[in-house]
């Protein structure tokens, strides 16, 4: 059994809400788990079981070899950070960090050594007198990792703890929280609907949608190898494009193009999937792009355009290309890197 | 410039009405600073006289009443302790029970609330004869407990409570319960401290309350001993000069309270953070 293993774990709200469906999943012990997915998929909640902050409808939690499904939020060793952080506003600072140790009758000079340890991990020692109202967005967002810090907890629970900060503060604390997990070792789950943020802290992902698991693995093998239509939309940025097609024989035609000898016996309506990444520019391809727009980022050019039947799509190159709105591109799909599902369940089916 | 006229005319209203409030309260206090026979002879008075001490001092030392068993003295003292118990004992009830009512998963919580609520409708006055036989029966009657407790749980205080504890975020809790802290702990640790000033306004609120209560002390008390501030001003005799100092001795206790506390007092009303 590994640390945490949740095992159909479902929650029906008492207002007939189902917010998670028999869901079983394994976090091993240091690992960072990332759960991601759309607003209102039940990834707070899931987390919020976790906590012990929601009952469990049906099925079990496990955490470090012990059923936790009836043990009090108090009493199993879990820390949170929450999206709006949840200070205390009438204490200070250190004493933020304190509550939760002096809460377990630990004595007072452990305390002190413990939270200015933390405080100086986080750089927040210059502000430990300080009231949280007196602190900026990130200086609150440290103290709220400190206080899940200084417990030295079984396991970190972040419910999307970034999403307050300004985009540049962001990615620092992003680095930040990776580089003190890695520090720490401490076991992780960390909520977020943002998928780049998902994608760079992970050490396994899980792409949640409507309460079910659709995918669980590294963010590598997500990216590279979507398995539903969902995931492959909702993971990578910009997004993918997708055609509307139809297999007969291995040959897939799209509007406009065929692709012979595809490595799949499905046949039938399918939506093909191409990332915009993964295409380039050569004469007498297969895709032509009539471009209509085109976003410089500097390293890159995000090229949007039409196909024939006026269908929109997306094409990434290099940022030292320059191409002028208007023309027409032929685009070739490299190393035939494309997705094929299933138009009516979304599966992969290549 | 018609700025200037249309703002001293506001501030001579304003001056105005001070006058109004403040004139009479004067005289009597300037009044009870003379001797009897200059008022009886002069009538009130707008300017000190010499006799402050003599005046003051003999009405708190004077047995009183009826027969002649109390002082003001004591009066006071069963005033501030008939009010101080009220304060106490109404806003930690009020403190608990809005805290059951907004944490605790109590079934039809907000209709019990609204029960709560409309005692408003049902004040001390109508349910006096009820509230006395219990008291009697009890054994209560001429004591401070027979004095304090049958007014001592307020409904608007309630209210305020439990509006208060409504805006708490739930993080806050569920943080706190992370942390480790119990249901008695986040009572104490968070949400005593985080009312702190609306605590301190209630405790004004009901001391004043407890301290002008009339008609209930009136009914509960048989024995002088117990006889309140409020009750003496009906009762008192004596020459005038010393019912006007005992007139102004007693808007002190409730004053002083406002004073020494007015800084919260005055956070605590108009909404803290
Ligand atoms: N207390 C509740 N009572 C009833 N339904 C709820 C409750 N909390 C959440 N839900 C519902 O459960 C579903 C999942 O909610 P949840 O908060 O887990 O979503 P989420 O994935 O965290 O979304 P977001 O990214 O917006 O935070 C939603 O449909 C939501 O409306
Ligand atoms: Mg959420």
């Amino acid at each position: 059994m590994s640390f945490l293993d949740l095992k159909n774990v479902t929650k029906i709200y008492p207002n007939g809400t189902k917010a998670v469906h028999e869901t079983s999943l394994s976090v091993d012990e240091g690992e960072f788990m990332v759960f991601v997915g759309p607003s209102g998929c039940g990834k707070s909640t899931l987390l919020r079981m976790v906590a012990g902050l929601e009952d469990i409808t049906e099925g079990d939690i496990n955490l470090d070899g012990k059923l936790i499904n009836e043990v009090d939020p108090s009493e199993r060793d879990v820390a949170m950070v929450f999206q709006n952080y949840a200070l205390y506003p009438h204490m200070n600072v250190y004493n933020n960090l304190a509550y939760g140790l002096k809460n377990r009758g630990i004595d007072k000079e452990t305390i002190e050594q413990k939270v200015n340890d933390a405080a100086k991990l986080l750089q927040i020692s210059d502000y430990l007198q300080r009231k949280p109202s007196m602190l900026s967005g990130g200086q609150r967002q440290r103290v709220a990792m400190g206080r899940a810090i200084v417990r030295n907890p079984k396991i970190f629970l972040f419910d999307e703890p970034l999403s307050n900060l300004d985009a540049k503060l962001r990615i620092q604390m992003r680095l930040e929280i990776k580089k003190l997990q890695q520090k720490v070792g401490v076991t992780s789950i960390f909520v977020t609907h943002d998928q780049v943020e998902a994608m760079t802290l992970a050490d396994r992902l899980a792409v949640i949608n409507n309460g079910i698991i659709e995918q669980l693995g590294t963010p590598i093998e997500i990216y590279d190898n979507p398995k539903s239509l969902f995931v492959a939309g909702f993971i990578g940025s910009p997004q993918m494009n997708f055609l509307d097609g139809n297999i007969k024989n291995k040959t897939l035609s799209a509007e406009g193009f065929e692709i012979k000898d595809i490595d799949s016996d499905f046949e039938g309506e399918v939506k093909l999937g191409i990332r915009p990444e993964h295409l380039s520019q050569r004469e007498n391809s297969l895709i032509n792009l009539k471009v209509d727009l085109v976003e410089q980022l500097g390293s890159d050019n995000l090229v949007y355009g039409q196909l024939k039947d006026k269908k929109d799509f997306c094409y990434r190159c290099p940022g030292n290309l320059t191409i002028e709105k208007g023309t027409d591109l032929s685009l070739n799909i490299e190393n035939n890197k494309y997705y094929i599902f299933d138009k009516s369940t979304g599966k992969r089916v290549n | 410039m018609t700025r200037f006229i249309t703002s001293s005319f506001s501030h001579l209203i304003l001056l105005i009405g001070i006058l109004i409030m403040v004139v009479p309260v004067w005289m009597i206090f300037a009044s009870s600073t003379h001797t009897s026979s200059m008022i009886n002879m002069n009538g009130l008075q707008m300017f000190l006289g010499d006799s402050f001490y003599e005046n003051y001092l003999r009405v708190l030392l004077y047995q009183g009443g009826f027969f002649k068993e109390i002082t003001a003295l004591k009066m006071f003292f069963n005033s501030f302790i008939m009010a101080t118990g009220v304060a106490i004992l109404s806003v930690v009830t009020s403190l608990m029970a809005a805290y059951a009512l907004v944490y605790y998963r109590i079934k039809y919580a907000t209709l019990l609330f609204w029960i709560i609520f409309i005692t408003i409708l049902v004040p001390l006055e109508l349910r006096i004869f009820p509230t006395y036989s219990v008291m009697a029966e009890l054994n209560l009657v001429n004591s401070y407990f027979g004095l304090i407790v049958p007014i001592s749980a307020s409904a608007i205080a309630t209210l305020f409570f439990r509006q208060f504890y409504k805006t708490v975020p739930d993080e806050l809790l569920e943080s706190a319960k992370l942390d480790g802290a119990n249901t008695w702990r986040f009572f104490v640790d968070f949400l005593i401290p985080l009312s702190k000033t609306m605590i301190v306004a209630m405790l004004i609120f009901m001391f004043v309350f407890g301290y002008n209560q009339y008609l209930w002390p009136l009914l509960v008390t048989t024995s002088e001993q117990y006889w309140t501030v409020v009750m003496g001003l009906k009762m008192m005799s004596g020459s005038i000069v010393h019912r006007f100092a005992f007139v102004m001795m007693s808007m002190v206790p409730p004053i002083l309270i406002i004073i020494v506390l007015q800084k919260y007092f005055i956070k605590g009303v108009f909404q803290d953070k």
